[in-house]
């Protein structure tokens, strides 16, 4: 698509989307969003890159193949269970510490979170695969 | 004992990057591992044949009070010893047959697995636990029975092997279900074994099928007639694997199973004539069956059917310590002739008994070995297959009447026929003449003929001296399967079956000149036993061959019908599939209009909205342009998504948005490069469709107001927000549910979307193969 407004909205675009997609992520637990509506929104964003530059260029901004990016979030999401069982409790069972991140005293971080960063990077990691794919295939 | 098994298949993962690092001497500490958790278990032989069974209990599903309850009785103690020990050697028999394969690692990865699975099949007193490591013993077996798997016969037997006994698996698992619920909940959620409650079993209506299931399963397992041909075709497996699995440990599950629920069951009839019928069909079958051959395993294969006959029949007659000694007797000298017929095998380089000649006289070990094993075998004193065969006919004849008669004559037939195969097998080729003698044969390396040396040099002390562990251990197993200490003393010393002379002794010294008569006159009597192959066609493989081709041929039907590669058919197939499916159940609910909700006032937005998705449908069905038909549709998707924003699901609407935006995105990638739209359907054919959507339209509809109306007392979203703040620190309760109440339902759906995306990725990146477009 040669439309400059287009190529310039994308390259504007690409940071802002995945910026948001990281705040969806990050207040998931107690506001709307979560792990998986930001990994669609980041998704979004690199499709719109590659619709409106080109694929080469959007996979390039990617680093990594989002096969990777799909295997990295299962293991994630899969290690989140595994401190509960190291106390001796179910597999999976959400646990909590409370740290302090640049000033901010008291701020929770859980293996819920860890396991919805999986989430987030098994849904960018799918949904850039078969876009890609798909968007390779048809050029 | 849980540790054990742990170590099994930790081990079983580290082997194949061990071979590959060290070599073939991986093997030669696996094999002393393996031989370290036996000496392990004969530590604990005290313990167990002094009465006290070890109970061991390893937390499962604490929240359920399930645990994975191992328990080391006389019974399972014998298999433990059998299954290390003999899976020790066998192990260090690989390092030298199998050394210069490429799939030595692969082949040491699934034989530990297997004999972690089988170890803790034996062990398991949780009919459930029991029952997952049986089918893995059945997958391990599949898997090594095919491990040479380049050639074809070697993948049909292996799958042959897997069909006869994932069938069988598939009964049992019904039968041991409903010997549970017979049992009335008396075995807890754990389907404890221990506490199956026979009376209340004898009682039950479901008493007969739980027990013809179980038996199918056991029976199929343990290759008893009509399941038996299954065995002999496993010998395309390596010979160790026909040694460990085929005839000393696996194939014996379906024995320990019976053996297991003897306490259980032996109070009824069924059961135990069943055992005794089939047992004896196929101990006669087996070893008629096992004269026919002249390769080395096909006739040891037959055999191992034939003891495995013998088993089921002593379990049936009650005669526990014959059992016992059979069962231990048959392990050790089986193991180590099916370890010399793979080295002969491999020396003379031709699996045929009668054409080799005078190989023990390079063998100078293993003839030995062959020798020791082929006369335990063939029940000559003073070995242990001697004993075992002494206690068998005793038990036949115990049984009285008519029966005994019969069950003699049987019993001593087919030990004539035994003391031929084990001749034909053990010492024509090894001591006797033939035409193949091999140049320049050498013996084999010292792993390879250690084990069997070993195992048949333990024949032969523990029939001259049984009271060296062998009274004792088979006292415990008898004890097992009695439920209480055997009422009579185990007599296998020499002396008490050999003097005064006795009717066993006399049928046994019958069958031992009529077998070494047989084989004198071999030629007359094979070829009068080649006549029977005729009627082999009305056997049970030939009604398994024809039962799988009728079974593919079918499928081929099924699938030539449902997919005939039209898309519109399909859809239309899954639509009327869920229409039917939805109206049904709806049909079903009494009293529908009660359930429907109650509508409150409508906001002029709803009204537009629903205005809106109505005009976006209609239109997306008009349109005569791909595209304008997807932005129709993802009119409909947007609008939904308001109706979340304007209902207070703020997260539903968020995702629905960029959900939305991606199917467009893709659904142009996909459609844009497509010709232009053309319309190639008949009126007639677009009415149908019409009808069979606004169906699809009616049915959700009726569901979607009756899930609305259906609110139960109290429903668990009440339970979910209030706990979310206090036990899962967040305020977003769908999020919480999401990753914290529900998260393993959400680990599973990433699984299966990265599945999904790994199957559009193949479909989307397939190529044909240049061989394929060359045949086109």
């Amino acid at each position: 698509m040669n439309s400059v407004i287009f190529q310039v909205a994308a390259r504007v675009l690409l940071p802002v989307m995945l910026l948001l997609s990281v705040v969806f992520l990050l207040r998931g637990h107690n506001e709307p969003g979560g792990g998986f509506i930001g990994g669609l929104v980041a998704a979004s964003g690199y499709i719109l890159y590659a619709l409106a530059v080109n694929l080469p260029e959007s996979r390039r901004l990617l680093h990594v193949h989002p096969r990777t990016l799909i295997s990295t979030g299962l293991l994630i999401a899969i290690l989140s269970g595994v401190p509960a069982l190291l106390v001796d409790q179910p597999f999976m069972k959400g646990k909590w510490i409370e740290v302090t991140i640049a000033g901010f005293e008291g701020v929770k971080f859980g293996t819920p979170f860890v396991f919805d960063v999986g989430v987030y990077l098994v849904v960018l990691g799918v949904t850039l695969l078969m876009a890609f794919t798909l968007e390779e295939r048809y050029q | 004992m849980h540790t054990t098994v742990l170590i099994l298949l930790l081990l079983a993962a580290l082997a194949p990057m061990g071979v590959r690092v060290i070599g073939k001497s991986a093997g030669l500490i696996i094999a002393t591992v393996s031989l370290a958790i036996t000496g392990w278990y004969a530590s604990r032989f005290g313990i167990v044949t002094a009465g006290a069974p070890i109970l061991e209990t390893m937390s499962w599903v604490p929240s359920l009070g399930v645990g994975v309850e191992f328990l080391l009785d006389g019974l399972s103690l014998t298999f433990a010893l059998l299954i290390c020990g003999i899976g020790g050697l066998v192990l260090l028999y690989t390092s030298s047959y199998l050394g210069d394969s490429p799939g030595l690692g692969r082949f040491y990865a699934t034989l530990l697995t297997f004999m972690a699975s089988m170890l803790g099949l034996v062990l398991a007193n949780n009919l459930i636990v029991m029952f997952i490591f049986w089918e893995l013993t059945s997958i391990t077996s599949f898997l090594l029975i095919g491990f040479d798997f380049h050639r074809e016969s070697a993948r049909r037997c292996a799958w042959q092997a897997l069909v006869v006994t994932g069938l069988g698996g598939l009964c049992l698992l019904a039968g041991i279900i409903l010997l549970a619920i017979a049992s009335g909940g008396s075995t807890g959620p754990e389907f404890a074994i221990r506490e199956l409650d026979p009376g209340a079993i004898l009682d039950s209506p479901l008493a007969g099928a739980s027990v013809i299931l179980t038996l199918i399963g056991c029976f199929s397992k343990s290759a008893i007639v009509p399941f038996h041909f299954w065995l002999p075709n496993a010998m395309e497996a390596p010979s160790p694997v026909s040694a460990l699995l085929h005839s000393a440990t696996m194939v014996k599950a379906g024995v320990y199973l019976i053996a297991r629920l003897e306490p259980t069951l032996n109070e009824q009839r069924f059961w135990s004539d069943s055992l005794v019928a089939f047992g004896a069909t196929t101990m006669l079958l087996g070893a008629a069956l096992a004269t026919r051959h002249v390769a080395f395993k096909k006739l040891l294969a037959y055999s191992t059917v034939s003891s495995l006959g013998i088993l089921v029949m002593l379990i049936g007659l009650g005669a526990y310590a014959a059992a016992a000694t059979y069962l231990i007797a048959h392990a050790l000298f089986k193991a180590c002739l099916f370890l010399v017929a793979g080295t002969a095998t491999h020396i003379a380089g031709t699996k045929d008994t009668e054409a080799i000649g005078h190989l023990g006289r390079s063998m100078k070990i293993s003839r030995w070995s062959a020798l020791l094993g082929g006369l335990s075998l063939a029940g000559v004193a003073p070995f242990i297959g001697f004993a075992g065969k002494e206690l068998t006919i005793k038990s036949g004849l115990n049984a009285g009447g008519l029966e005994a008669i019969l069950l003699a004559i049987a019993i001593g037939l087919a030990a004539a026929l035994t003391v031929f195969a084990s001749i034909q097998v053990a010492f024509k080729p090894f001591f006797m003449p033939g035409p193949h003698k091999p140049e320049h044969a050498q013996e084999a390396t010292w792993p390879e003929w250690l084990g069997p040396i070993i195992l048949a040099t333990l024949g032969l002390v523990l029939g001259l001296a049984p009271f060296l562990g062998m009274v004792p251990l088979v006292e415990s197993f008898g004890a097992s399967l009695a439920g209480a200490p055997l009422a009579d003393d185990v007599t296998l010393g020499l002396g008490y079956l050999l003097w005064p002379p006795s009717i066993p002794l006399g049928i046994s010294v019958l069958a031992v000149v009529i077998g070494i008569g047989l084989f004198m006159g071999r030629s007359p009597y094979r070829s009068l036993l080649a006549k029977t192959f005729a009627w082999d066609r009305f056997g049970p493989e030939r009604t398994y061959d024809r039962l799988v081709g009728t079974t593919l041929a079918s499928a081929q039907v099924l699938t030539n019908a449902l997919q005939n590669g039209s898309l519109r058919s399909y859809t239309r197939i899954i639509v009327l599939t869920a229409t039917a499916c939805v109206a049904l159940a709806t049909l079903r609910i009494d009293a529908v209009a009660s359930y429907l909700p109650s509508f409150g006032a409508l906001t002029p937005f709803d009204v537009m909205l629903a205005l809106t998705i109505a005009a976006s449908a209609v239109s997306a069905t008009m349109i005569r342009s791909r595209l304008g038909a997807i932005a129709a549709l993802s009119g409909i998707g947007f609008a939904i998504a308001v109706y979340f924003v304007l209902h207070g699901a703020p997260d539903l609407a968020g995702t629905q948005f960029a959900v939305e935006t991606l199917i467009v995105i893709i659904f142009v990638l996909v459609t844009h490069r497509l010709p232009r739209f053309a319309r190639y359907t008949t009126n007639l054919s677009r009415s149908i469709d019409i009808v069979i959507a606004l169906g699809l339209g009616s049915v959700v509809t009726t569901l979607t107001l009756l899930a609305m109306g259906s609110t139960v007392a109290s429903p668990v979203s009440d339970f979910q927000a209030a706990e979310a703040v206090p036990s899962a620190y967040g305020r977003n309760v769908i999020n919480v549910i999401l990753v914290d109440y529900r998260a393993i339902d959400t680990l599973g759906e990433v699984f299966v979307l990265a599945v999904a995306a790994i199957g559009v990725f193949t479909l989307l990146t397939i190529r044909p193969s240049r061989e394929a477009e060359a045949t086109r």
